[in-house]
């Protein structure tokens, strides 16, 4: 009895424990909607307050945290002599910090996990200040972590959207300018197929998460900053001519002509970059914070090039720019000051986004080094627009309620599968079906 | 009760025992339980805690980071059982069912061997266990290799000159769930195996030896020595090989991540939770998995009764 009672209990308890985890004493929270306005005139005092203190700060470099890092604390704790810094680098940053969010015991300072929800921003984070006056000094903060006009966070660093490509490999295939339509990068593609050795285009398909830096590109295909708003108004996103339809036709297109790896199930992402740096992937679809582990794997760092999405509007390259990361500061930290005085100096005097070949967070910052390709192919950039007052989290309730996942690989998975003739659908076939399930659960969502 | 008393005694003593108080006997009926008291509190604050908690969730719609949960009474049950699509990926699990029955014969047919005189029998044993000891996460990535094309798998086909027998073994959604149940069956095989091994080894060799005298060959000992007398430890591991079919994860996790058609239970499970955020619907299926495995376990003790082995 007792051996068949622990084989259950093994078999289901490991299930129990990953869903029930991620709660402790969440609902007794105290002050659960505490109102934004009031809190943001804390922040203002924020001078006043005295800068003082211990404070913990998590990030998701772990490759950094004891270089980069230490030059950091050791610069901020010069300016600042009563501030003690620590970090906590965590590798898998997103299911952890999403998790420990349920405690208060969740550092100072911390990048704002994407799970949350915006309209839990209040219940987890100290507003900075207000959007208007935000604004007028670094990007993002419209578009980007905020609720109900305040904001929660500042981006660590700001990146753009494109394709990373070996040079090298284009011109040997015979290409010799950025295609302009996704029909002209087919065509790159077979010629990069028919006249080298490469894998055209690599889509890291069993990594999964580098499917979905595609969504990045969504807006930027179209030139429409409201792209995104707009999913909350259509039934059908999957229709000739939206976003959607144009990204993921790319990507369809291009496996079911066999122009990617040969075997999506058992890519290799740190393998990809060794190989897009030697030449044996002509292209990935990345965002620019790439760029620089790319140059870093390549025999020559001039070999790497930023392309822009395939798709130009009135002649013109459009690519979406938006924030990584934000740093915002815990509800519950006891030394907010502190917090908030590491904050601002990480995004105007840490010099983090330059050396990481992003945008600076800070609307005077540098264009870095690594988007001169962009600045010489004339694309132009475009921040989308944040989507209106109480509709906030609309079209992530939408898509998740549809189950879709647009931030998710599976879907471009299955878009994959289909194009090799590893399940039986068409295109069209796929699109309706994302198409019911986005009209279904809009009409749920929006009652 | 009476772990700490010696049963027998000269009669002064245990006269002198009785007349001690009752305080002394309440505290040598408490003995056992101060030394499960840790334990039980363990098992209260690491198991049967976060299952309530999970129960409690799966009649809510929560998105795992709101404070507020909203109440939905038996609406997540009601979805899911509305839901045929999330019944597919049961289909998976006969793979891995099927190839549990694999994994066990082949682990009687190893045990058995080993338990007669065998050369090199503790290097056998040690290479057929070996597996179970490696991190399922290693087992994952080695076997990346092993199935990716050009990887070992069709590298040993090529120097075998069987060149025509390459293929993708986890691109090819046909072959995927035989390639990772494969996978499964060598890592499970070893504990199966020692199971196995262990039981036989408990078997009275007399047996064996008055068998022989009376004319039985191996099968023969086999069929009705060995294999009735290991019964309960069959029946142990049919129930484990339907609850792990049932709860596939890491292997196909690691690998492919659910996708080509080599999606689980558990992995759609996973997926609600975090990619979707419907923790609420989520709880429920690991709910309805918990109940599954029950009932499937109740059937089998059933049909197949726990009974007495004595072969003597």
């Amino acid at each position: 009895m007792k051996m068949r009672t622990a084989a259950m209990v093994a078999a289901t308890t490991s299930l129990a424990f990953t869903l029930a985890a991620c709660s402790g004493s969440s609902d007794n929270g105290d002050g659960s909607n505490t109102p934004a306005p009031e809190s943001s005139s804390t922040t203002s005092d924020s001078a006043m307050a005295e800068v003082a203190g211990e404070i913990t700060v998590l990030t998701n470099r772990t490759d950094l945290v004891d270089t980069v890092f230490a030059d950091y604390k050791s610069t901020f704790e010069a300016k600042y002599p009563d501030v003690e810094v620590k970090f906590e680098a965590i590798t898998d940053y997103e299911g952890e910090v999403a998790t420990r969010m349920s405690t208060d015991d969740y550092g100072d300072v911390l990048l704002i996990p994407n799970s949350v929800n915006a309209s839990d921003y209040p219940d987890f984070f100290e507003p900075l200040g207000s959007v208007d006056e935000l604004s007028q000094t670094y990007r993002f903060i419209g578009s980007e972590a905020n609720f109900d006009g305040q904001s929660y966070g500042i981006a660590i660093t700001g990146n753009a959207n494109g394709l990373v490509y070996n040079k090298k490999v284009w011109a040997d295939a015979g290409v010799t300018a950025d295609p302009t339509t996704p029909e002209e990068f087919q065509k790159d593609l077979q010629m990069i197929s028919d006249n080298t050795d490469a894998t055209p285009l690599y889509t890291n398909y069993a990594d999964g998460w580098p499917l979905t830096q595609w969504e990045s590109d969504r807006g930027g295909v179209t030139a429409n900053a409201n792209a995104v708003n707009e999913l909350a108004d259509t039934d059908a996103p999957w229709s000739e001519g939206m976003d959607h339809y144009i990204i993921d036709s790319l990507i369809f297109d291009a496996a079911a002509a066999g122009n990617i790896e040969e075997d999506p199930t058992t890519t290799n992402w740190e393998q990809s970059k060794t190989d897009l740096g030697t030449g044996k992937i002509g292209a990935m679809a990345l965002g620019s914070w790439a760029i620089v582990q790319m140059q870093e794997a390549a025999d020559d760092a001039a070999d790497i090039g930023y392309m822009p999405f395939p798709n130009q509007v009135d002649g013109t390259f459009h690519s979406v720019i938006s924030g990584d990361y934000k740093n915002g500061i815990n509800v519950h930290s006891e030394n907010k000051a502190a917090a908030r005085a590491w904050i601002d100096w990480f995004a105007d005097e840490s010099g983090y986004a330059t050396d990481q070949g992003g945008i600076s967070p800070r609307l005077d910052g540098p264009t870095p080094d690594t988007l001169k390709d962009f600045d010489a192919a004339g694309v132009e950039y475009i921040e989308l627009t944040p989507p209106p007052a109480g509709q906030e989290s609309l079209v992530s309730d939408i898509d998740n309620a549809a189950e879709i996942g647009l931030w998710s690989p599976d879907y471009r998975q299955r878009i994959v599968d289909a194009a090799r003739g590893a399940r039986d659908e068409t295109k069209q076939d796929i699109f309706d079906d994302l198409n019911s399930k986005w009209a279904e659960a809009r009409a749920s969502v929006e009652g | 009760m009476s772990f700490f008393s010696t049963p027998v005694r000269p009669n002064a003593v245990r006269a002198a025992q009785d007349s001690r108080s009752g305080r002394q006997r309440f505290f040598q009926g408490a003995t056992p339980w101060l030394f499960l008291i840790v334990p039980l509190i363990f098992l209260c604050l690491f198991t049967l805690l976060p299952v309530a908690n999970m129960i409690w969730y799966s009649f809510t719609e929560w998105n795992g980071l709101s404070k507020d949960k909203e109440y939905v009474g038996l609406g997540n049950y009601i979805e899911f059982f509305t839901r045929p699509e999330l019944f597919r990926v049961f289909l998976v699990s006969l793979y891995y069912f099927v190839a549990s029955f694999v994994q066990m014969g082949l682990a009687l047919y190893f045990a058995t061997i080993l338990s007669f005189n065998t050369r090199f029998k503790n290097l056998f044993k040690g290479i057929l266990f070996f597996p179970y000891l490696i991190n399922g996460v290693a087992i994952g990535f080695t076997f990346l290799y092993f199935f990716r094309p050009g990887g070992t798998l069709d590298a040993s086909l090529a120097a075998l000159g069987l060149e025509q027998f390459q293929q993708q073994w986890l691109g090819n959604p046909d072959l995927i769930n035989f390639s990772l149940s494969g996978t499964s069956v060598w890592r499970y095989m070893g504990l199966n195996f020692v199971l196995f091994l262990g039981a036989i080894q408990s078997v009275n060799p007399s047996l064996y030896e008055a068998s022989s005298l009376d004319g039985a060959g191996k099968w023969q000992q086999f069929r009705y020595i060995i294999l009735p007398s290991i019964r309960p430890i069959v029946g142990l591991s049919m129930i484990l090989a339907i609850s792990g079919s049932l709860a596939v994860f890491e292997i196909p996790y690691i690998m492919t991540g659910g996708a080509n058609g080599s999606m689980t239970f558990v992995i759609q499970t996973i997926n609600m939770a975090f990619k979707f955020n419907k923790v609420g619907l989520a709880s429920a299926m690991a709910v309805i998995l918990l109940l599954i495995v029950l009932i499937i376990t109740w059937i089998q003790r059933r049909l197949v009764p726990d009974e007495k082995v004595n072969l003597t």
